[in-house]
C-alpha cells in the first residue's frame, strides 16, 4: 500500500532555514537507506507558506485567492513522500528512524481499492459511466 | 501478546532483517546459520517485546541477541573455534548500544551480498524465489507458501533444501566481480521478475495474496538497482516491472475477467507508478538500456505515454520487438513482433512475419500462433482461412476459457 508522509513545517521551515550541515547529512542518509530499502515513489520539500497561495471556495462555487503564510505553523506542511510499504506500521516504524527533532511527521494512507466497498464502488462506476456517456449525448 | 506489539514487530522485521540476516553472514559466512540466528532473535523478540516494549533501537536489539546466540552455537561447534574468536572480539567492541547497524555502510553491501547468495545458480528458481522471499524480503514461511499455492510444510522444505545447497556448496558470502557479474546478476533479475511475474498473472479468487507479490518484487528490485546502481538491467527491470503494475486496476473487470490493454480505461492507470517508471527507465538508458528487460521496459512505455490506445506508437513498438528478438532469438517474441507490425504496417504484414513461424518446432502445438494468425486472416476478409486458424487454436489450447472464446470466434468467420 502507498502511504503519504506529510513533514509538518517548523517556525524554522516557515521562516525559510533549511538547517545545519549536519541536519542535512543526517536526512540525506536516512533518504539513502529508504532508497535501498526499496521503500520511496516520491518526494520533495515545500517552499514556506509566505510563498503558497490557498484557493476558497463558496457554497457557489465562487472563489477566493488567499496568499500565504498562513497561520497554525504546526498544521503546515513543510515536505511530502509518497512510500510503498506493506502496512501503515512499517511506515511508522520508518518515520521512527528519522533524525527529525522538535517536529511532527503525518501519516496517510492514500486510498486504493479495498478502501472502497462494492455499492460505492459500484456508484463511482455509474457515475463515471454518466459522465462518459453524457458529452456523446450533447453532440 | 497484545496486536499492537505484534503488528510494531512484523513491521520492525520487515525494516530490519534483511540486513541482521545479511550482517550475520558477513560474520559467520553460512547464510542458512545467519538466517536461523536471526529467527532465534525474532522468537527473543516476540517473547520479550510484549513485556519491555519495543526497543528504542530494535535493529540493534535483534543483532545483538543473534550475535549472543551466534557464540553460544559456533561454541558447540569445536571445529569453528576461530569464528567464535571472531563473533567475541566482534561482540566486545560493540557492548553499547549500536547505533552503527543502521548507518554502518558495510550493512548495505552485505545486503547485496545476501541477494546475490541467495539467487546463487547453483539453486533452481523456485528455490532462489523462496530463498529471497524469506530473506530478502522478509516474509514468513506461511506468507511465501499462501502466494505461491503450495502447503507451508511444501515451501518449508524447499527453503531448508536451499539453505543446505548453498552450505554444500560452499557458496562465498560476495558479490562477484568481473566476468561472473553478469550472469549472477542475471540470475537475481530473473528470480524477482518470477515474483512479479506470479503476482501479475494470478487470476481471480487468488487475487489479494498475489498481488501482494507485485509489490515485493517491485521492492526488491528497487533495493537491487539502489545497491547496483551501476547495472543498467537492474534499473529496467524496476521500469518494467512499475509499469506494467501501473495497469492492476485497469486490467480485471468487475466479474475478475482479463481487460485487454486496447480496452483498459487508462484513467485508472497508476500515475505515480508510471513516472516513478519512466524515470527509473530515462535511468537505465543513461548506463546502458541495450539489456532484454530495457527492451520490455520501452515497449511498456510506448504503451504508458499513449494517452488513447489508438495514439500507441506501433511503429516505434514493431522496431523494439526487432531488437528483442535479435536478441533473445525466441520465435514467441518474433510472434508479439507480428502482432505489433499489423498494429504498425496492417494485417497483411503482420501475417507475413507469421509465415516465417509456421515451420519452427517450438511453436507446433503453441496456441497462440493459430490464433494470431486466424485474427490477422479474419481482417484481412479471409474468413474460410481464418476459421481453421481458430479451430486449430482451440484444439491446442488448455483453458477451457479461451477454447470457448476461440471456438466463438470460429463459427462467427
Amino acid at each position: 500500500m502507498k502511504v503519504m508522509v506529510l513533514g509538518k513545517a517548523t517556525e524554522r521551515s516557515e521562516a525559510g532555514e533549511f538547517g545545519t550541515a549536519e541536519e542535512f547529512a543526517a536526512m540525506d542518509l536516512f533518504n539513502e537507506q529508504l532508497v535501498e530499502a526499496g521503500v520511496v515513489l516520491a518526494g520533495d520539500g515545500l517552499q514556506p507558506t509566505s510563498k503558497g497561495k490557498r484557493v476558497a471556495f463558496d457554497a457557489d462555487g465562487n472563489t477566493t485567492v488567499i496568499d500565504g503564510p498562513f497561520a497554525e505553523t504546526k498544521e503546515l506542511v513543510a515536505g511530502y513522500a509518497i512510500w510503498e510499504v506493506a502496512s501503515m506500521d512499517e511506515a511508522v516504524e520508518w518515520v521512527k528512524r528519522s533524525p527529525l527533532r522538535d517536529s511532527e511527521v503525518e501519516l496517510r494512507k492514500i486510498l486504493d481499492a479495498e478502501d472502497f466497498d462494492d455499492s460505492f464502488g459500484a456508484e463511482i462506476a455509474a457515475a463515471e459511466q454518466q459522465l462518459r456517456t453524457e458529452p456523446a449525448a450533447n453532440q | 501478546m497484545t496486536s499492537a506489539t505484534q503488528q510494531a514487530i512484523d513491521a520492525v522485521w520487515r525494516i530490519e532483517s534483511a540486513r541482521l540476516i545479511a550482517g550475520l553472514a558477513r560474520i559467520v559466512s553460512d547464510v542458512g546459520l545467519a538466517e536461523d540466528l536471526a529467527q532465534d532473535a525474532l522468537v527473543a523478540a516476540l517473547e520479550q517485546w510484549p513485556e519491555s516494549g519495543v526497543p528504542d533501537n530494535p535493529g540493534a536489539w535483534l543483532m545483538a541477541v543473534a550475535r549472543r546466540r551466534g557464540v553460544d552455537t559456533i561454541r558447540r561447534a569445536v571445529t569453528l573455534q576461530s569464528k567464535v574468536e571472531l563473533l567475541g572480539r566482534e561482540l566486545s567492541d560493540h557492548e553499547t548500544p549500536m547505533d552503527e547497524i543502521e548507518f554502518d555502510p558495510h550493512v548495505e553491501d552485505d545486503v547485496l551480498r545476501l541477494m546475490f547468495t541467495a539467487c546463487h545458480p547453483v539453486l533452481s528458481v523456485e528455490a532462489r524465489v523462496a530463498l529471497t522471499l524469506k530473506m530478502v524480503a522478509g516474509l514468513s514461511t506461511e506468507e511465501i507458501a499462501r502466494a505461491f499455492l503450495v502447503k507451508t510444510t511444501t515451501m518449508a522444505a524447499r527453503i531448508t533444501r536451499a539453505k543446505k545447497a548453498l552450505t554444500e556448496a560452499n557458496v562465498p558470502f560476495e558479490v562477484p566481480v568481473g566476468e561472473e557479474l553478469a550472469d549472477r546478476l542475471s540470475s537475481v533479475l530473473e528470480a524477482v521478475y518470477l515474483v512479479f511475474n506470479e503476482g501479475y498473472t494470478a487470476t481471480a479468487g487468488e487475487q489479494w495474496a498475489r498481488a501482494e507479490l507485485c509489490q515485493e518484487a517491485m521492492r526488491l528490485g528497487r533495493m537491487l538497482a539502489a545497491l547496483a546502481a551501476g547495472e543498467s538491467e537492474t534499473h529496467a527491470l524496476v521500469a518494467l516491472m512499475e509499469i506494467q503494475a501501473s495497469r492492476l486496476r485497469a486490467r480485471t473487470g468487475p466479474d475478475g475477467e482479463i481487460v485487454t490493454l486496447d480496452k483498459q480505461d487508462r484513467a485508472r492507470w497508476d500515475r505515480l507508478l508510471i513516472t516513478h517508471g519512466l524515470a527509473t527507465l530515462d535511468r537505465a538508458e543513461e548506463i546502458g538500456g541495450t539489456g532484454s528487460y530495457a527492451i520490455q521496459a520501452k515497449i511498456a512505455a510506448c504503451h504508458a505515454r499513449a494517452p488513447r490506445a489508438e495514439d500507441t506508437d506501433w511503429v516505434r513498438i514493431a522496431s523494439l520487438y526487432g531488437d528483442l528478438v535479435a536478441l533473445t532469438r525466441s520465435p514467441i517474441v518474433e510472434l508479439n513482433r507480428a502482432v505489433a507490425v499489423s498494429m504498425a504496417d496492417g494485417p497483411a504484414a503482420g501475417l507475413a512475419v507469421t509465415d516465417g513461424l509456421l515451420d519452427v518446432a517450438a511453436l507446433r502445438n503453441y496456441h497462440l500462433l493459430p490464433s494470431v494468425r486466424g485474427d490477422l486472416l479474419a481482417k484481412l476478409g479471409r474468413s474460410m482461412e481464418a476459421r481453421a486458424e481458430f479451430e486449430r487454436a482451440a484444439e491446442l489450447t488448455s483453458n477451457e476459457a479461451e477454447r470457448a472464446h476461440l471456438l466463438a470466434r470460429a463459427s462467427g468467420s
